[in-house]
């Protein structure tokens, strides 16, 4: 329909030259052409922008410390010296634990709002679910430091310690003094914040997969379960990826509830209990303090990695939900 | 042997199915957990002082937060000011005069800045406002919600403009008028409920937003002076009062906490209902 509509405005004969196009000025179709398109461009011209300052502003750090400010373990202010592996361990830590609880709880409730539910209850538990979504991030950082921390130390800690801390290798993750706040709490409170987000993607996902696949995976005698987990969930596993890669970019750029729970402390610990930072939460956390242009300049160099690492993310979660969309992601 | 497989697959279904509806619900019971807390905690500290007065100098119990409320509200007007019209507008180019090419660059950067992390937001906007006049201000603030504004608005625009039937362009243009009046008189209209829906989402989930302001329109605990003064909202008053020593600030921002999901779970709300309305068109 809006194929028809451009035609019509272009197939002016070029023989009528500047008259025509003083004709359709006056009429108001170029002017309201190019406001929009300036308009348009304003987005490209922003994110130009930001990826200019984040560069520009990030030039002190990056000429002093190089590709060394990856894997330099110190972050010391007092002695203009800055490294960025912690909180780039801290935030794929607190991330991993947000996916692991994350992922499989999402699943699980998308395939029971696509496959299980009734519509009506389908559609009125996912509008609760998208709700869950708009709750403000510092409302999840309150309940974290009032609900989830004092849990962490009185209950769940102790219990991790005393259970799967004695057991060989994965104990070290669950050693330790145990303060409530750390990697394993920011972790929690980020998986409760991607859940809604990696339920409503799947969910879509799911419902597209065409109806006779269930059909005739159930005639062959599977059942319900059967026909879920082995033809729908695989047909729609690459935008199921897409949603979980989603999920991912959200977690990592996730800043006031990590902040509120992690503890902030600039160090690497195998523990899951000790306290830690992630990249969003030092910037959040240090960059109305950060006096010295060098300081300045490597909090704005770990907005630069946290931007390019989202920027990536999110590129191959639309690549993968459109490509299920579609139709690609038919199991081989 | 086989009629035990059978059993076997016939209670393997029951009990994965069970854990699937299971997960749904847990998860759900999670908004309610969260509703419940915050009455629960806040309501019990929310009353009319908190709504009138100035929070009180450290260590004094009582006061309120009225600066923080009247600042977040000026702070979504500036962010309503500065995006809702580059998205609107760029939504409308999206749908009703862009080429192939750069509507898909247009489309696709829209979709990155969406995903941008708001701290990182905050850096930028801290970059382009703050910078530049060496101090915090209620404008700067306004800079950095009004660029989170934009991707939604586009998006939320250019796909209800979409939705209006081809038909309506053409008998508009049949009758002699041009695109643009086409545009204005019976496609902007016929897609308002939609477009007006997404604005409102849109501050509704910049109205929540704190890691943008922490450091652009910073914090008051008085009145701001103004729009180039630092300027108090609620997101960053119930951080700092979460985080800070005192018990009765904690009372507080749990009563602020309550007002802030109440506002932007009624906008989520208010949103839909003007869009079940208007789904009549």
């Amino acid at each position: 329909m809006s194929a028809a509509a451009t035609t019509l405005a272009h197939e002016v004969p070029p023989q009528a030259g500047p008259r025509a196009f003083l004709h359709r000025l006056r009429q108001g179709d170029q002017i309201a052409h190019l406001l929009t398109l300036t308009f348009a461009a304003v987005i490209l011209l922003l994110t130009s922008m930001l990826v200019y300052e984040l560069w520009i502003n990030s030039h002190l750090s990056r000429t002093q410390f190089g590709w060394a400010f990856f894997w330099t373990k110190v972050w010391d202010p007092n002695f203009d010296n800055f490294g960025a592996a912690p909180f780039i361990y801290g935030t794929l830590v607190t991330s991993a634990v947000a996916l692991l609880l994350a992922v499989p709880l999402g699943l699980a409730s998308a395939i029971f709002l696509s496959e299980l539910a009734p519509r009506k209850v389908s559609d009125s538990i996912s509008f609760l679910i998208d709700l869950l979504a708009a709750v403000p991030s510092v409302i999840y950082g309150l309940l974290g430091i009032f609900i989830v921390v004092p849990l962490m130390r009185t209950t769940l800690g102790p219990l991790l310690i005393n259970t799967v801390g004695n057991v060989p290798y994965i104990g070290v993750l669950f050693r330790g003094p145990n303060y409530g706040v750390g990697f394993l709490t920011a972790g929690i409170v980020l998986a409760i914040m991607v859940v809604p987000f990696i339920i409503s993607v799947s969910r879509e996902v799911l419902l597209t997969v065409p109806r006779e696949q269930r059909e005739a995976a159930m005639a062959l005698g599977a059942t319900r379960w059967e026909s879920t987990w082995q033809v729908v969930v695989p047909w729609a596993r690459t935008g199921i990826m897409g949603s979980v890669f989603l999920a991912l970019a959200r977690a990592l750029g996730e800043t006031m509830a990590v902040t509120m729970v992690i503890g902030n402390a600039a160090a690497i610990k195998a523990s899951l209990l000790a306290p830690g930072d992630t990249i969003a939460s030092t910037i959040a956390n240090q960059f109305t303090e950060a006096t010295g242009d060098l300081y300045l300049s490597s909090l704005i160099e770990l907005g630069l990695v946290l931007f390019l690492i989202t920027f990536i993310l999110n590129g191959l979660a639309r690549i993968l939900i459109v490509a299920t969309e579609r139709g690609g992601g038919r199991p081989a | 042997m086989s009629a035990l497989r059978i059993t076997w697959r016939k209670s393997l279904n029951f009990v994965m199915l069970t854990l699937t509806g299971v997960a749904a619900f847990a998860v759900v019971s999670v908004l309610f957990l969260i509703l419940g807390y915050l009455i629960w905690n806040g309501g019990a500290s929310l009353s009319w002082k908190f709504f009138t007065q100035l929070p009180k100098p450290v260590g004094e119990t009582g006061g309120g937060m009225a600066n923080a409320i009247v600042g977040s509200l000026k702070l979504l007007f500036l962010a309503a000011v500065m995006g809702l019209p580059v998205g609107l507008l760029a939504g409308v180019y999206l749908a009703e005069f862009g080429g192939k090419t750069f509507s898909f660059i247009v489309r696709y950067t829209t979709d990155l800045l969406n995903g941008v992390p708001s701290i990182v937001i905050g850096i930028f906007a801290y970059s382009l406002a703050v910078l530049p006049v060496k101090h915090f201000s209620a404008l700067a603030g306004g800079v950095a919600l009004g660029i989170m504004v934009i991707p939604i608005t586009v998006r939320s625009t250019e796909e209800f403009l979409r939705a209006v039937p081809g038909n309506m362009r053409e008998a508009a243009m049949a009758l002699g008028a041009s695109r643009w009046k086409t545009i204005a008189t019976v496609v902007l209209p016929a897609a308002s409920g939609g477009i007006l829906t997404g604005m409102l989402l849109a501050l509704a989930r910049v109205a929540g937003e704190t890691a943008p302001l922490l450091f652009t329109a910073f914090g008051n605990r008085f009145w701001s002076q103004g729009w180039g003064q630092p300027i108090a909202s609620l997101p960053v008053m119930i951080y700092t009062y979460a985080v800070a020593p005192y018990d009765d600030w904690h009372r507080q921002a749990w009563a602020a906490g309550l007002v802030l999901l109440g506002l932007v779970l009624l906008s989520n709300l208010g949103a839909r209902f003007i869009l079940a309305r208007s789904k009549v068109v």
